[in-house]
């Protein structure tokens, strides 16, 4: 058994007064693919947020691949280096072309050459099958296809980890598969990903492990096998015989 | 043929209406022509307010009968809905095209046919409109000040030189591309910043030097201008981030910056850069007055733009900070490669808005001795010789400014349609 590359102890966070993450104990082996899941509101978006630290958590701590997250903003910066994100609205940048969208951090933040970040872009692009659409800008792109292109992004920086915060939530039901398949194809190459979603039939064909989440803190973690046929808390069950 | 009501006109008798319609408008418009343009009153035997009236009623009545719904006539159905819509609404059209046709025989006699241009002395204009002789004697003062008459040649090279500068952009080739930002800039500014200081001022390389109380007029509106916007606008920036910065020195100093400068007349800024401020600087410490004043004009100016930023800044989904921190930007290279590129577009109408309040109070700086275009007219208007032409000159730098003005805004409108892409 190897090192766990995200490793959280006893974290806690408030908004203000609001205590969102209690006592979170968590840890990622590489290569493994975990889904969190939970009602809105649970604090399941916070958690990945806090791991590259768009948040900042008050209490415990956050090793990411060796790493802990701190005050330090070279660490952070460095970290999320590391970790590639993947949002609910996208957040392509508008001024930008996809290519450019997809070469901005690698040349920018990792000194890559142009021409090897283009010809990156280009492959990670093809991976998710949206390379003919390199010259346009996102607002000429359908959800799914935007979607498509932040994975690519995401995926450009070469990250060690990717984190999905509700991915598929914002696109029209028609486009949720195309996404879903990209990160299907993302899952069997390897990658560590950590998914918040409601999409149950992927955390069923991709997930190693299933996290429920209420009210900032995690009910359930069990394999996802498990999960779905034995649920143990009575959370679990109920949200569960909800969304299922 | 169907009956005829004039009051409700409908489509049956569509071209009765139209006709009848357009005569009377015609004969209105033509009254009202005729008693402006020619002095003829051809309803003078009516009572006084009746004749006054007669047109707009029968204006009235005329686009009363033409308004007919879906008539099926293009130009008709697009006066109808533009123009046309109401009683109210063509009243108010017909009462603009009057005040239009009412004034422009007093305006075109004052500016051309009642106005003297030719001759060198007030006594050539014996006209009653515009006295533009006033204007030509004066051009070289109101174009260049004080400054000595042999020696404006230095001005127009420096200037012509400036302006074919400003157009290499144009004319780069792709591979130059990159660096036009670069030149813009900075090379650009201190290429003016050079020609301005060895030729416009001179005192080396064999030029007489040109004291800057001596410089003026239009030229100096420009050089004052100029500097002004170049040197706001990066202030304005770094200001506009730094009032949003989470340190709260940097923060405090900015929002404290941005008050002061906000909060304070411009002519007492410009009033307290030539009095107050050598009182504060060693003695023999020599800034001279046209720099002093650029820098307040500057500062000035710079804390409004920060605010037309800051709203740019604001109007940004919070979105775009997660995801270019999730790429591992750090603060500028957010900021110069996401934030920044998005807020400034957003905010070109402002910015444009504020650089055009800027250039329309460079006159104030009257108050420290400096001469530009009002300000020259404000001298020449009490010219014991030239008395009483105020109003020439007035008009004429109206023009020069409303036309500076116009170039301005018509140049950010394009650079708004020219950035934008679809969100």
């Amino acid at each position: 058994m190897s090192d766990p590359i995200i490793k959280i102890e006893n974290m806690n966070k408030w908004f203000g007064d609001f205590q969102v993450l209690k006592d979170i104990n968590l840890s990622v082996e590489k290569n493994k693919k975990i889904v969190v899941c939970g009602p809105s509101g649970s604090g399941k978006s916070t958690l990945i947020r806090c791991i590259n630290r768009l948040e900042e958590h008050q209490k415990g701590s956050i090793i990411v691949d060796g790493t802990e997250l701190n005050e330090n903003t070279k660490n952070i910066e460095q970290v999320r280096a590391e970790v590639g994100m993947v949002f609910q609205q996208f957040n392509l940048f508008p001024h930008l072309s996809i290519l450019d969208n997809c070469t901005l951090a690698p040349i920018w933040v990792k000194k890559m050459p142009k021409k090897d970040a283009e010809e990156l872009a280009m492959n990670q692009l093809k991976q998710v099958q949206i390379d003919d659409q390199s010259n346009k800008f996102p607002g000429q792109l359908s959800g799914g296809q935007q979607q498509r292109c932040a994975i690519a992004r995401a995926l450009c920086m070469q990250p060690k980890i990717m984190l999905f915060d509700e991915p598929t939530s914002a696109l029209d039901p028609e486009m949720i598969k195309e996404v879903l398949d990209a990160m299907v194809n993302l899952a069997k190459q390897g990658m560590t990903m950590i998914v918040v979603t409601h999409e149950m039939g992927f955390a069923k064909e991709v997930a190693d492990e299933v996290i429920f989440m209420d009210e900032g803190m995690i009910v359930e973690k069990a394999i996802t096998k498990e999960f779905f046929a034995n649920p143990k808390n009575d959370r679990t069950k109920l949200f569960l015989s909800q969304i299922l | 043929m169907n009956k005829l009501n004039f009051l409700k006109p409908d489509k049956n008798n569509l071209y009765v209406y139209v006709y009848t319609g357009s005569v009377l408008l015609f004969i209105s418009i033509f009254d009202v022509f005729l008693s402006s343009f020619f002095n003829i009153n051809v309803t003078s035997y009516l009572p006084g307010p009746v004749s006054l009236l007669l047109p707009l009623i029968v204006g009235l009545f005329g686009l009363h009968l033409i308004r007919i719904e879906f008539s099926g006539l293009k130009y008709l159905d697009l006066l109808n809905k533009n123009i046309n819509t109401s009683n109210f609404n063509g009243a108010l059209t017909l009462l603009i095209i009057f005040v239009i046709i009412m004034a422009t025989p007093p305006s075109l006699s004052w500016f051309i046919f009642d106005a003297n241009i030719a001759g060198d002395t007030k006594e050539a204009c014996t006209g009653s409109g515009a006295c533009w002789t006033y204007i030509k004697v004066w051009l070289r003062r109101f174009m260049y000040g004080m400054y000595p008459n042999e020696l404006q040649w230095r001005i127009n090279v420096s200037f012509i030189i400036l302006i074919a500068l400003a157009f290499v952009g144009y004319f780069s080739g792709e591979k130059l591309k990159k660096f036009l930002t670069l030149y813009y800039v900075i090379i650009y500014p201190i290429i003016a910043y050079i020609l301005i200081y060895y030729l416009i001022s001179g005192g080396s390389f064999g030029l007489e030097w040109v004291e800057t109380g001596a410089w003026g007029g239009l030229s100096l509106t420009f050089i004052v201008s100029f500097f002004c916007l170049i040197f706001c606008f990066p202030i304005g920036m770094l200001l506009a981030l730094g009032r949003r910065s989470n340190l709260p020195t940097i923060k405090y100093f900015s929002v404290g910056f941005i008050e002061f400068w906000r909060g304070v007349p411009l002519i007492t800024v410009l009033f307290m850069s030539s009095v107050m401020f050598p009182m504060f600087l060693p003695e023999d410490f020599f800034m001279d007055k046209l720099v002093r004043v650029i820098i307040a004009i500057s500062l000035f100016e710079a804390a409004y733009v920060a605010e037309v930023i800051r709203g740019g800044l604001q109007a940004l989904p919070r979105g775009q900070y997660d995801a270019a921190k999730s790429l591992g930007m750090g603060y500028w290279k957010m900021h110069i490669f996401v934030i920044l590129p998005q807020a400034l577009k957003l905010v070109i109408p402002g910015i444009a808005n504020t650089f055009l309040a800027l250039v329309k109070d460079t006159p104030l700086i009257f108050v420290v001795g400096l001469m530009e275009i009002a300000g020259m007219l404000g001298l020449a208007k009490t010219n014991p010789k030239w008395l009483g032409f105020a109003m020439e000159g007035y008009v004429f730098a109206a023009i020069i400014f409303w036309i500076i003005c116009y170039a301005m805004s018509k140049y950010s409108y394009n650079l708004e349609l020219k950035y934008k892409t679809e969100r």
